[in-house]
């Protein structure tokens, strides 16, 4: 029999992820090249809301207000927006290995954003254009595999490889005809994924996706248990398991293209933080869903402090997701040879 | 009156698996379900549940039809409880019991007091109260199908569908699950559950339906019903029916012994 594990209560968990992201958040305002202290920091925003005498510099305000900030805010919701959707899809999939981009969401944002790449537009549009094309790409997906024979769960995953990968494909044909000097380069670059260069309105252009698809996935996390029994069996005990289960994917879809859209492809996130706080707070998706979504945005924080702290030029933070994630996965499926 | 199956027909495309199967089960009795591999068991629980929509027929809890039932509201009639699984999570044998309360609250809400009351209860009435933290893949294959026993009682269904409840299981947890069964039928509850073993039906049911071909080719008390006769019919071997302990027992022996 194998032996388990004491775990600290729930409550306390999410206390100290609480506790651990607020001091992240303020040490990531205070770290960067450009010296901002935690007198500053309180400083700014204090004096949004009393008269308080200016006491630093308008280009450290500047910097925190339009820079710094939003940076932080977006690393936070897409990690939150990735491990939320990564767990949903986990239970909605009753499979340990899904992952937000299963469906091919980043690879049809991927495709949207090579797209207006070469095509020269602008940021915003970049973002327009990953976003409705990510969009597109999970909806032929749940088309094809809703009339694929068989299992509608493995009918779904099939098709979202396939689709998928022929997103993927359009997105090396543009990179092939793409103006190696300057588009390939930016392409690429995106495909890396980062959060450098984040604005408020990127934050805005995130968030309202974000509320739409988190709002419903929290709401519903004691059900999301009961799809991970199986259709029939949902059934028997009252809920309508087709229904839920169409809901969760579109809810975790939505968050997972705003999340692309705005920062990129930032894989491993949506599969190992879930995982992660499996361990904490066992599978209760009624405990699991909180401690995943605080987790990933303290997680993703981290990571990007990493990203543009590191070295003197930025690393993609994509490539650090990875470079964590992949060891980090294998030691949890080989340690103990316990089951995921 | 209980749970009454009138004239249900079912198939499969082309292929008739029940062919107009009529039967009752009444409030404080064990039903089993006799009959060869695929003969349309599950197919009958499957109806039952709604979980396949019969082609002919009906089934009526006390008098009103489930077809127009809405999972909710059939849930708060009738449990499913399946063989004892592995789901692809591990949750802990509380948080499994607990999910049979799900229909009683909002869609939007979780368990409340009430529901983890309902939940102590069922886990105590089964004597198994002492694994609530445990992880429910992490405990024995009768402790599991205990646990989703516990589940359907906290459901708060009168009447409980079992598919093979003590298949898989070794003699003493077989016994362990058949006994809590019977009591619970005792208790009031109606209980249909489908079995290979004749023996199993002779030690713990009120009544037994014979199942072949997609009719009813026997239906009554298992002494009443059982025979040598049956037997053959049903399964294509002869046997001896031996009576123990002064005929409280009666067991299915190979004639050629």
């Amino acid at each position: 029999m194998k032996k388990e594990k004491k775990r600290l209560s729930y409550s306390a968990v999410i206390a100290l992820l609480c506790a651990a992201l607020l001091a992240a958040i303020i040490g990531s305002v205070v770290l960067g090249r450009y010296p901002i202290g935690f007198k500053e920091l309180c400083g700014i925003i204090g004096s949004k809301l009393f008269p308080i005498e200016s006491f630093w510099t308008p280009t450290q305000e500047a910097l925190l207000l339009s820079h710094r900030l939003p940076r932080i805010a977006l690393a936070c919701l897409v990690g939150c927006a990735l491990s939320a959707a990564g767990a949903s899809y986990q239970g909605t999939f009753q499979n340990p290995m899904a992952a937000p981009d299963i469906l091919g969401a980043s690879a049809g944002a991927s495709f949207g954003a090579a797209l207006a790449i070469v095509l020269g537009l602008g940021k915003a549009m970049i973002t327009l254009f990953a976003f409705a094309s990510g969009l597109l790409c999970v909806g032929l997906v749940i088309f094809v595999g809703g009339r694929a024979k068989g299992k509608r769960v493995i009918g779904l995953i099939l098709a979202g490889i396939m689709i998928g990968s022929l997103f993927s494909s359009g997105t090396s044909f543009i990179k092939l005809v793409a103006d190696p000097a300057q588009q390939l380069p930016a392409i690429t670059y995106w495909l890396m994924g980062s959060l450098n260069g984040a604005s408020g309105r990127d934050v805005l252009f995130a968030l309202i996706p974000m509320l739409i698809g988190l709002v419903p996935l929290f709401v519903l996390r004691w059900r999301i248990n009961i799809l991970t029994l199986g259709d029939e069996e949902a059934r028997t005990m009252g809920v309508n398991a087709p229904r839920l289960r169409i809901l969760v994917i579109l809810c975790a879809t939505l968050v997972t293209a705003a999340a692309v859209s705005v920062s990129g492809v930032i894989g491993w996130v949506g599969l190992v933080i879930p995982h992660l706080a499996r361990r904490l707070v066992g599978n209760n998706y009624r405990h699991l869903m909180p401690a995943s979504m605080l987790f990933g945005a303290l997680f993703l924080l981290l990571v990007d402090d990493i990203a543009r702290n590191a070295m003197t030029t930025e690393i993609p933070i994509g490539i650090l997701t990875s470079f964590i994630g992949a060891p980090f996965f294998i030691y949890l499926i080989t340690r103990d040879g316990e089951r995921i | 009156m209980s749970l009454e199956i009138c004239d249900l027909c079912f198939s499969y495309g082309e292929h008739e698996v029940l062919k107009g199967l009529s039967f009752s089960v009444e409030y404080g009795e064990l039903l089993s379900v006799l009959g060869p591999n695929g003969v349309g068991k599950s197919t009958l629980f499957r109806c039952i549940l709604s979980l396949l929509k019969p082609q002919k027929g009906e089934c009526l809890i006390d008098g009103k039809s489930t077809a127009g039932f809405s999972a909710k509201e059939l849930a708060g009639y009738i449990a499913y409880i399946p063989q004892s699984h592995y789901p692809t999570f591990n949750y802990s044998v509380m948080d499994m019991v607990l999910m049979g309360t799900t229909a009683q609250v909002n869609a939007m809400s979780v368990p409340g007091k009430r529901q983890v009351a309902l939940a102590r209860e069922a886990l105590e009435r089964l004597g198994i109260a002492h694994l609530a933290s445990r992880g429910y893949t992490n405990i024995s294959g009768g402790e599991r199908q205990l646990v989703l026993i516990a589940r359907a009682i906290a459901q708060q269904a009168k009447i409980l569908i079992m598919d093979e409840p003590s298949a898989n299981l070794d003699y003493g947890n077989r016994t362990l699950v058949m006994r809590t069964v019977k009591n619970l039928a005792a208790e009031g509850y109606a209980i249909i559950q489908s079995t290979h073993d004749p023996d199993q039906a002779f030690l713990y049911s009120d009544k037994v339906l014979a199942i072949q071909g997609g009719k009813v080719l026997a239906w009554g008390k298992p002494e009443d019903t059982i025979n040598s006769t049956l037997i053959s019919r049903l399964y294509g071997v002869d046997v001896e029916i031996c009576s123990l302990k002064d005929d409280k027992v009666r067991v299915c022996v190979p004639a050629d012994l």
